[in-house]
Formats: C-alpha cells, sequence, structure tokens
C-alpha cells in the first residue's frame, strides 16, 4: 500500500470548514450534496438506458400485437392486453417447459453448492499442494466460456468418438436422444462450470473463521460433520445465502449450454428452458410479443426471488 | 489452517490430499481433452477407438481455424468488446460505490435495493427489447451493440461487489487526506482507487466472463455483418449438429479458452481474497 503521493512536506493546516461536523455522522458532509448524485451520474445513465428503458419496453411489447408484420412496419401495433398472456398460459408446452426449467434450475443449484461445500471442506484438509492444484484445476473449468465447455462436454459423451461411452461399455448410445439424459449431461457441464464459484467463495469464508473456535468444538469431541451442521454452516451463513442466490439466479437463466448442447432445445422441443424457449418464440417465429411475455415471466419469478434474498439480509440484520 | 494439522491424522490427511488431487484431475479432464483433439490429426479424433494421448501431434485444426475463416479478426473484436467492457465498468462501477458508501444523502438505500434487483434482471429476456433500441439507433451489426448492453449488466454486480472494498478504506484516511489539502478528486484517484483495486480486479473477472463467453448477444444484433462477429459465433461455424467438425470445433475452443486461462491466472490470488473480503464485509 502506497502513501499517498504528494501528502509530503509541510502539513497545509487548511482545516476545511466543512469537514468539522459531528463525531456521529460522519460520512455526511455539508455542501457537497450533490457529489454522491455526480458519482452516480454515469452508472444511472447506462443503466436506465438499458436496463431500466428495455425493461420497460419488455413489458410494452408483452402487451401489444407485435410479429414480423408490425416491425417492418407493414401492420399497425394493436393494443392486446392480456391476450399474449392469455394465448401463453393456455399452452400446454408453456407450463411443460416452464417446470422443466423450475427443476432443472433446482438440480443444477443443489448439485452445485453440495461438490462445491464439500469440496470447499475439502481444501481445509489438504496441505498446500493438493490445494494448489485443485484449485488450480478449478479456475480451469471456471474460465471456460459456455460455449467451449459445452462443445468439448459433448465430445466427451459423443456416442461415436467420446471416450466417456467407450470407457463405460455404452457403444453408441445418444446422450443427447432421451429428454432426461439430455437434461443430466447439461446439468454435468453446468456444475462443471459453476462450482468453482461456490468452492472458492466458501473456502475464503471458512478460512475466516477463527481456529479457536474449530479448535473449542474439536476438543469437546465434534465430529466433522458435527463442526459443519453447528459451527461453520451457522457462521457462513451470509456466504452461502449469496452464493445460493447467485446460483439460483445463473442456473434458471442457463441458455448457451441449453442452446448448443441439445441444438436449439433438443428434439421437438423436449429439453427447452424459459430463456431458450422465449429466445426461439420471439427470433425463430417471430412471435416477439409471447417472447416478451415468456421474459416478463421469468422477471417476476426472478424478483421473487431477489425479495426473499432481501429478506434474508435483513434478518441478519445486516446495513445495506 | 494449523487445525488441520492437530486434529486430522494422518490416514485421513493423505485419503483427503489423494481424492483432492483425484477430483482435481477429473475437473481439469475436458479442458485437457479440448487440447488433445485440437492437437490429434484428423483421423484420430474421428476414430471408434479414442486415445487419451496422440503420437503425431499436430497443428493442422488450428490452421484450418485460422484459414477459413478471419478468426484473428473474431479473435480482436472479443478481445476489444471485452476490454473495453472491463475497464467502463469498472470505472463506473467504481464511482458508483463510492457514493453509495462513502456518502448518505436521501434514496440511498433504495438505490442499493435497486441495484440489487437491475442484479437479478434477466438479460437474457431483455434481448428483444435491446434489438428493437439497438435497431432504432442503428447500432445492429456493431461491435457497440454488445459493448454497451454487457457495461450495463455488469455493473450492478460490479457496484454491489466493491460496496465491501470501499467500505473498508478507514474513514480516518479520509479525513486525513482533507486535512493535507487534498481535493475530494484527488482523494478518490489517488488515495481510494489505488486501494480498491483489487477489489476491482476481482470483480472485472466476473464482466471479463459474462462479456467473453456471451453468445445470444452476439448471435441477436450481429446478425448480417460477419466482420463483426465474436469468438463464440465463429466457433459454431465449425460445430455442425449432424457433422461437427471436431478438430476445428477443438481448435477453436482452444483459442477462445486461453485468454480467459491467462487472465484468471493473473488475477488468481487476488480473486480469493477478494471474493472472501466482498463476501464477509
Amino acid at each position: 500500500m502506497s502513501a499517498p503521493s504528494g501528502s509530503g512536506g509541510a502539513v497545509r493546516l487548511r482545516v476545511r470548514r466543512r469537514r468539522g461536523l459531528s463525531r456521529g455522522s460522519p460520512r455526511s458532509s455539508r455542501g457537497a450534496l450533490s457529489t454522491p448524485w455526480l458519482y452516480l451520474a454515469p452508472a444511472l445513465v447506462v443503466l436506465g438506458g438499458l436496463l431500466v428503458y428495455p425493461v420497460y419496453q419488455l413489458g410494452l411489447i408483452s402487451f401489444l400485437e407485435y410479429t414480423q408484420a408490425q416491425v417492418s412496419g407493414g401492420e399497425p401495433t394493436t393494443f392486446q392486453g392480456f391476450g399474449n398472456y392469455a394465448e401463453l398460459f393456455g399452452d400446454a408446452q408453456f407450463w411443460r417447459v416452464l417446470v422443466a426449467t423450475v427443476v432443472f434450475a433446482a438440480g443444477c443449484v443443489v448439485s452445485t453448492l453440495a461438490v462445491g461445500c464439500a469440496l470447499a471442506v475439502l481444501l481445509t484438509r489438504v496441505r498446500a499442494v493438493p490445494r494448489l492444484v485443485l484449485m488450480l484445476a478449478a479456475l480451469g473449468a471456471w474460465a471456460t466460456p459456455a460455449v467451449t465447455g459445452s462443445t468439448v462436454w459433448l465430445l466427451l459423451f459423443d456416442p461415436d468418438f467420446g471416450p466417456v461411452n467407450r470407457v463405460l461399455g455404452l457403444g453408441d448410445h445418444s446422450w443427447t436422444y432421451g429428454r432426461y439424459s439430455a437434461f443430466a449431461l447439461v446439468l454435468l457441464e453446468v456444475v462443471w462450470c459453476s462450482f468453482p464459484f461456490v468452492m472458492v467463495t466458501v473456502y475464503a469464508g471458512i478460512r475466516a473463521v477463527p481456529g479457536e473456535v474449530l479448535e473449542a468444538a474439536a476438543l469437546d469431541g465434534a465430529s466433522q460433520w458435527r463442526i459443519w451442521r453447528s459451527v461453520l454452516a451457522p457462521m457462513l451463513r451470509p456466504i452461502l445465502v449469496v452464493v445460493t442466490i447467485q446460483s439460483v439466479i445463473w442456473d434458471f437463466k442457463v441458455f448457451t449450454q441449453i442452446y448448443v448442447m441439445t441444438n436449439g432445445g433438443g428434439i421437438a422441443g423436449q429439453n427447452l428452458v424459459l430463456n431458450v424457449y422465449a429466445y426461439q418464440k420471439a427470433f425463430a417465429s417471430s412471435q416477439y410479443s409471447l417472447g416478451s411475455a415468456i421474459g416478463v415471466v421469468m422477471l417476476l419469478i426472478l424478483l421473487a426471488v431477489t425479495l426473499v434474498h432481501l429478506r434474508l439480509l435483513r434478518r441478519q440484520g445486516e446495513e445495506l | 489452517m494449523n487445525l488441520s494439522r492437530l486434529r486430522v491424522r494422518r490416514p485421513w490427511r493423505l485419503a483427503a490430499e489423494a481424492s483432492a488431487l483425484l477430483i482435481a484431475v477429473a475437473v481439469a479432464f475436458p479442458l485437457y481433452w479440448m487440447v488433445l483433439s485440437a492437437l490429434k490429426p484428423a483421423g484420430e479424433i474421428e476414430s471408434s477407438e479414442p486415445r487419451p494421448w496422440t503420437l503425431t501431434p499436430t497443428l493442422d485444426s488450428f490452421r484450418r481455424v485460422f484459414g477459413q475463416q478471419e478468426f484473428g479478426r473474431y479473435f480482436l473484436n472479443s478481445l476489444l468488446v471485452a476490454g473495453t467492457v472491463v475497464v467502463a465498468s469498472a470505472l463506473i462501477a467504481f464511482l458508483a460505490a463510492t457514493a453509495v458508501t462513502r456518502f448518505r444523502f436521501r434514496f440511498r438505500t433504495t438505490l442499493l435495493i435497486m441495484f440489487l434487483m437491475a442484479q437479478m434482471v434477466p438479460v437474457e429476456a431483455l434481448t428483444i427489447p435491446l434489438f428493437f433500441l439497438m435497431r432504432d439507433f442503428g447500432q445492429l451489426n456493431t461491435l457497440g451493440s454488445l459493448i454497451l448492453p454487457h457495461i450495463a449488466f455488469s455493473l450492478p454486480f460490479a457496484i454491489w461487489m466493491l460496496r465491501g472494498f470501499v467500505k473498508a478504506v478507514p474513514q480516518a484516511l479520509e479525513e486525513a487526506a482533507y486535512i493535507d489539502g487534498a481535493s475530494r478528486t484527488r482523494f478518490l484517484w489517488q488515495i481510494l482507487f489505488p486501494l480498491v483495486f483489487p477489489g476491482l480486479v476481482a470483480t472485472s473477472v466476473f464482466s471479463f466472463i459474462s462479456t467473453w463467453n456471451d453468445f445470444l448477444f452476439a448471435k441477436s444484433f450481429i446478425i448480417s455483418d460477419t466482420s463483426q462477429s465474436t469468438l463464440p459465433m465463429a466457433l459454431l461455424v465449425f460445430y455442425k449438429p449432424d457433422d461437427p467438425d471436431w478438430g476445428g470445433v477443438m481448435a477453436a475452443s482452444t483459442v477462445m479458452t486461453i485468454p480467459v486461462l491467462v487472465f484468471f491466472v493473473l488475477v488468481q490470488r487476488r480473486l480469493v481474497s477478494g471474493l472472501g473480503g466482498a463476501v464477509k464485509d
């Protein structure tokens, strides 16, 4: 940490009057009311234009009749009210995709957390060299872009040229043909590339737990599992909440893996998740309003997750 | 941890270490297979007896990848997009995080909650309105159509994460700087910025990866001008679901993965401490 440059030399005793505020609120400074807004301005402009406005547009389009004819200007856009939603909710495929998305995301989250936490604990049990090796391997998986990860896993499980079928003696069994085996394959890839975030974060958290606490528990005769459940897990709660919520958000929005590995949603759309479904509706069949309605449904589901997150943060008494 | 040395008995530790190494091999195996397949000669990849080694490594697949397309150009495009997003979002997020942690003002908590909620917005769902927005501003088929949304989408997480780092810089330091006559701007850039830098690095990993990996926007916004393509789209040229050119796909995948790996190895230490710091906060 370098000393602030230029502060050497004679201390100029030009105490600023605006710093002379009471001890109680050192952060507030009179005469600088506009400063935070000045600092926030770039972020607010970017977020307003490229996040808030598109969200508004998304909502708007979902209430309109908006297909290729309207996009090219051939027909005027008409207000549909909840017509698009009625069409969507009346479609059996939508419900199937919704259920598949929730189950798939839940499977990914649970597996990712289990693997990530188990390996984080394992990391604390080993010496420096194995730890570094495992850490580097995990960072490699984490760094792999979703597209390349997907193609590599497809090659590994390829019915003709892949090593996995060879080793397991499965012949030319196709993993992407059946609905569940295709989902399982994507799940494996997702867990592979997302457990490192959980592992590294939880490991950093465990390292921050004072050693004496664990020692005391060990001296009292607590088993490994007991230490994890009764000492570590409660102390790591804030971290576990963060990684769980992040995983839920990421896994609910999986797009690339499904798109690449099941070739756009699988045979007859059997492997569609909401994101890919919305994309196909909008960009493959030009039903932009239906695609937007699906987007709104996703938005609302994730909004609910956010509210749960905020609740949990509040209960921890964390000050925002 | 001394604790593990204290308590864990020797055979148990050896078993743990053996399994750690085995797991590391399993985790790294797909990456190994990727590089290996990229180096195998054509006949060996498409063989029904895949071997975990090759005796005749060749760069043919790489040559094909770079020869068949303007792969170098796509690589530069990807680098340009990701680099711009990382720098721009880091600077903007730094300013915003400073505002929400070192000042008290009206709507501060509201803003924080809004940043948190913005993080949850499924950006993929915004592809449709963004597509029309980009079209109206004539940005389709330009790199700008990839850069701008990614800056916006990496900001909320970056701000949320940097908060902890900015908070950790003691208030006394700020007071001292002002007493020494530093201006607000000077404090911001010459004192706070260097101190928060490790946090910026940890944060930039996330924006770099999400931008470098982006497939959906690249696919949706770069529709006709392939000179503006980025790597993920170029890679899929070699992947035809019925008859993929595995050698080409794996060579392209290797080229696409290496920059991220390098970036990760460079920031590895800061990432681990950074994540710990941010979450502990």
